[in-house]
């Protein structure tokens, strides 16, 4: 929301003496140099930008000459043997985030829905902070408590009981012995992903227009129907846009990922088993590489991880611009 | 609770549904008799029963009094006019009719708001059932941002009438005066429609469930002139089917189209001014002889 | 049409499917409600944990001395250089937001404020993998470069922060300042700049508040320490708190837990307090603003 840019006002005329002339000058002088100054550094902050993506990419050549984009799908991961390929850790990356996305997703609507349509008003005033708050948990201090309370607790009861109930569905396998696996990794990344997708979803349903919802409910609709008819409806494409904006920041989740998901070196169906993501690896074992093409290929884990995040953030910032309840009165 | 104060009894004789006279006339006109209603097809109303009584009604929002001791009687399938200046509570007053105005924060209702007989703020009731039965028009026309036909067959499909649903959206849009315009775009947006037709579709969303009572809170004030005409045709052909109540700040409209009036002004209450009504009766009496100086002049001033 | 489906003198209970349907609606409702419960229940078993399990290690060598009683250099270390950061992201920041609000309103705004997005989307492990060719590999980790990993962590959320709270200047204020003839770099300078200080001051807590909990950017720029004795040259590696915490987080023994909830509790009491004064302060500056 900016505001227009106005046009630099002239010196007024008549103020009069010389040193009126040289004050204007100043000005013009001052207001041009403003200008540079802070185009400077918004242009500053692109650069950055671009010079991030480029120099993974750079970093990453060594690796990206030497195995292609077959690096991609390979599965093999030896530095001893300077072997690398991404599938294990992509693959491991694709379904923690897809599963905390599957959980968290619909968990963090309805703390939407409850904080902007069904909560009295001092209520909402107190539960929208403290969602909030699970936001500002750093990774590392929710990685170790994943890592020493949830992840035990999780062998101990969850684990078990998903694989005695939905133990048909190859996702749930065998229990492994310590907590650390894919699945406790998901609940964690879930965990990080609620707060985002709640408080955007909250500002999106707080924002279709009453008199709609009015329109509804004088028809003898419940309020869920009032929801489910109109609210959810008319706000689709942005909760579509957070969630992938949660997605984006479970993808990318490097600390707590690393601590409790175990390092595994397999692609396995079962959740249960420990598993790796492309950050996760990074931060594994980015301080003890030793050789260039052990660095590179962590480079080139990075690149790939990069595009993916980017895809997901660009593609949210599309979908939400593009569509929005107010368009669609417009339209 | 049965303390009536000058209201007179609403048993004024409906008005025939013809081409509204510009000025209104001191003609008196006699009522259906069952068989006349019994060979046009409607409901029979040998003793007009009232379908709402209201009993000194104060309206608060939090602190502040909004409405202070309304009382009146609303006859069935007769059209009733709410007019006066601005500010005067009528928009409160319809909305409490169906319990709108529940969701407006500090709302609180003294008195007693009969419909049929059974009060619709005690604690059993079930809102929603409320709203079911008495249906509301806003001011602005408020479409879903879905296509006309599931704009209309949206409130029958979660009351579980889905038998004949074609049918029943075409019988609500040809009772909103609006099928002939928009038979051939049922499925396109309802937000590409015009201001007139928009409210004209809200209409058709309202009867589409065949309600008891139709409440339209100034239903053609954000429209053109053109489009207020029409939506004036539709209030004496539903007039028959529903009970409605109409809200206006067109006195025009209100002469034109409704049975009974009810004039709300600002009185001091508590030394506050605040919204009351006036004087409520036939529309030939509110309007050619009122028995209130206030409603003279209010009547008077906007005429001519 | 055809008959009425309901008797409208009947007494006000539920007709037809309404019962139903009202059922549906208060699943619904308590289902959400449950959500709300579940994540609320979360952060208090986090924050109980944090606390209970912290406490027990909080004492004042450990909060002073250095490695192996406590985590003195490391407190040290963050503090320097999530300043150092600070330096760096806030004065670019001020600079963008200003560029934003008074002299924006184009496509080329569209794109700044879209790499602004895109920056504070950054896996920050990418961030540090950057800082890493840029300023470590050839050379050594040092503290310069966690502040820079930092700052570019930090800089959406300045930038973003401030320009919001421009935007809220009032434009009457602006023309104000025209009419009296000032040159617009001087009203920015001594009129707009200054009424949003509330503001600047949250988006920086904020900011900062982010940034101190960052591990993954340290783990690849400023990690090989021991944390014995404090150290503050930016040039050389620093202690810090999220690396010591990550890394005690991979011992087994006992010990090694303890600390780590206690240094876990000790980050996570400054990111909260953080928090909620940013909070108060931004309640504050909106109420100024307004009234």
């Amino acid at each position: 929301m900016s505001t227009v840019a106005r046009p630099i006002p002239q010196a007024r005329p008549g103020s009069g003496s010389r040193g009126g002339d040289r004050r204007r000058s100043l000005d013009r002088f001052g207001d041009a140099a403003l200008r540079a100054v802070c185009g400077g550094a918004a242009a500053l902050a692109v650069l950055v930008l671009v010079v991030i993506g480029f120099q993974v990419v750079k970093g990453a050549s060594p690796a990206i000459s030497q195995f292609g984009l077959g690096f991609v799908t390979d599965a093999e991961w030896q530095p001893n043997f300077e072997v690398f390929g991404a599938g294990t850790v992509l693959y491991g990356t694709l379904i923690s985030s897809f599963f905390a996305l599957l959980i968290g997703g619909p968990i963090a609507i309805a703390i939407g829905l409850y904080l902007s349509l069904l909560a009295p008003k001092g209520v909402r005033g107190v539960i929208s902070p403290l969602v909030e708050m699970l936001a500002a948990i750093p990774s590392v201090i929710l990685g170790f408590w994943g890592l020493v309370v949830l992840a035990p607790y999780a062998q101990k009861h969850f684990e078990p009981w998903l694989h005695d109930t939905l133990g048909f569905i190859p996702l749930f396998g065998e229990p492994q012995t310590t907590g650390s696996s894919v699945f406790t990794a998901s609940l964690i990344l879930t965990i990080m992903i609620v707060p985002i997708v709640a408080s955007i979803s909250r500002d999106l349903f707080l924002a279709v227009p009453r008199e709609v919802q009015d329109g509804a409910s004088a028809l003898g609709a419940t309020r869920w129907e009032v929801i489910r008819g109109v609210v959810l409806p008319s706000t689709t494409s942005g909760v579509i846009a957070a969630s992938l904006l949660g997605l984006g920041r479970a993808l990318g989740e490097a600390i707590a990922v690393a601590q409790v998901i175990g390092a595994g070196s397999e692609i396995s169906a079962n959740l249960f088993k420990t598993g790796d993501t492309l950050a996760a690896r990074i931060a594994n074992q980015f301080p003890g590489a030793i050789t260039e093409m052990h660095k590179a290929s962590l480079f080139y884990l990075g690149a790939i991880l990069l595009a993916i995040g980017l895809v997901s953030n660009l593609t949210a910032q599309w979908i939400g611009k593009r569509f929005d309840y107010r368009r669609a009165i417009a339209r | 609770m049965t303390e009536m104060s000058e209201i007179a009894p609403p048993s004024w004789p409906a008005r025939p549904p013809s081409a509204p006279p510009p000025v209104p006339t001191r003609v008196r006109i006699q009522g259906d008799t069952a068989a006349d209603a019994l060979a046009a097809g409607r409901r029979p109303s040998l003793a007009v029963e009232s379908v709402f009584e209201v009993s000194d009604v104060s309206v608060f929002y939090g602190a502040k009094r909004a409405l202070a001791g309304v009382s009146l009687r609303i006859p069935r399938s007769r059209i009733t006019a709410l007019i006066g200046p601005s500010g005067c509570g009528k928009s409160t007053f319809i909305r409490s009719l169906n319990r709108m105005n529940d969701s407006v924060p500090g709302f609180r209702l003294e008195g007693s708001v009969l419909y049929h007989g059974h009060d619709i703020y005690a604690s059993k009731v079930d809102q929603v059932e409320v709203r079911r039965r008495i249906g509301m028009v806003f001011q602005k026309p408020n479409p879903f941002p879905k296509s006309i036909y599931d704009n209309v067959a949206w409130a029958p499909r979660n009351l579980g009438l889905r038998q004949g649903l074609d049918e029943r959206v075409e019988q609500a849009l040809r009772g909103a005066a609006l099928w002939d315009e928009v038979k051939d775009r049922l499925k396109s947006s309802a937000l590409g429609l015009s201001g007139g037709q928009q409210q004209r579709l809200c209409i058709a969303r309202a009867i589409a469930i065949e309600p008891d009572v139709l409440l339209l809170d100034e239903p053609a004030s954000a429209l053109d002139p053109i489009a207020t005409a029409s939506i004036e045709e539709l209030m004496h052909s539903l007039k028959g089917r529903f009970t409605i109540v109409i809200v206006t700040h067109n006195m025009q409209q209100a002469a034109r189209v409704a049975d009974g009036t009810a004039f709300f002004g600002l009185e001091a209450v508590g030394g506050k001014p605040t919204g009351t009504l006036i004087e409520y009766a036939d529309t030939e009496t509110i309007f050619g002889a009122p028995a209130d100086p206030r409603t003279r002049d209010y009547v008077t001033g906007r005429f001519g | 049409m055809s008959e009425s489906p309901f008797d409208p003198a009947a007494p006000l209970r539920p007709t037809g499917n309404l019962r139903r349907r009202r059922i549906v609606s208060h699943v619904a409702e308590y289902g959400s409600t449950a959500a709300a419960i579940l994540a609320v229940g979360v952060l208090a078993i986090v924050v109980y944990t944090v606390l209970a399990r912290g406490a027990g290690a909080l004492s004042l060598d450990f909060l002073f001395k250095g490695e192996p009683d406590g985590i003195g250099p490391m407190l040290v270390g963050t503090a320097e250089i999530v300043a150092i950061g600070t330096l760096i992201a806030a004065p670019i920041g001020v600079l963008i937001a200003i560029y934003l609000t008074e002299f924006g309103g184009g496509r080329l705004s569209g794109f700044v404020r879209l790499t602004l997005d895109l920056i504070n989307g950054l896996p920050s492990i990418i961030i540090g993998l950057f800082v890493f060719g840029l300023l470590v590999n050839h050379h050594k980790q040092s503290a310069v470069a966690a502040a820079v990993a930092l700052a570019i962590i930090m800089l959406p959320i300045v930038a973003r922060g401030i320009q919001e709270v421009l935007a809220l200047v009032p434009d009457s204020m602006r023309e104000a300042s025209d009419a009296l003839g000032v040159s617009r770099w001087r009203s920015v300078l001594t009129v707009i700049l200054p009424s949003a200080t509330g503001g600047i001051l949250t988006a920086t807590i904020l900011a900062v508040a982010r940034a101190a909990g960052e591990t993954a950017p340290l783990i690849l720029v400023d990690s090989v320490f021991d944390g014995k004795e404090v150290s503050l040259n930016p040039f050389e590696v620093v202690p810090n708190i999220p690396v010591k915490i990550f890394r005690l987080s991979e011992e087994a023994n006992p010990e090694a837990i303890t600390q780590a909830w206690g240094a876990g509790l000790v980050l996570l009491s400054f990111i909260m307090f953080a928090g909620l004064g940013a909070r108060a302060l931004l309640a504050r500056s909106k109420a100024r603003m307004a009234g």
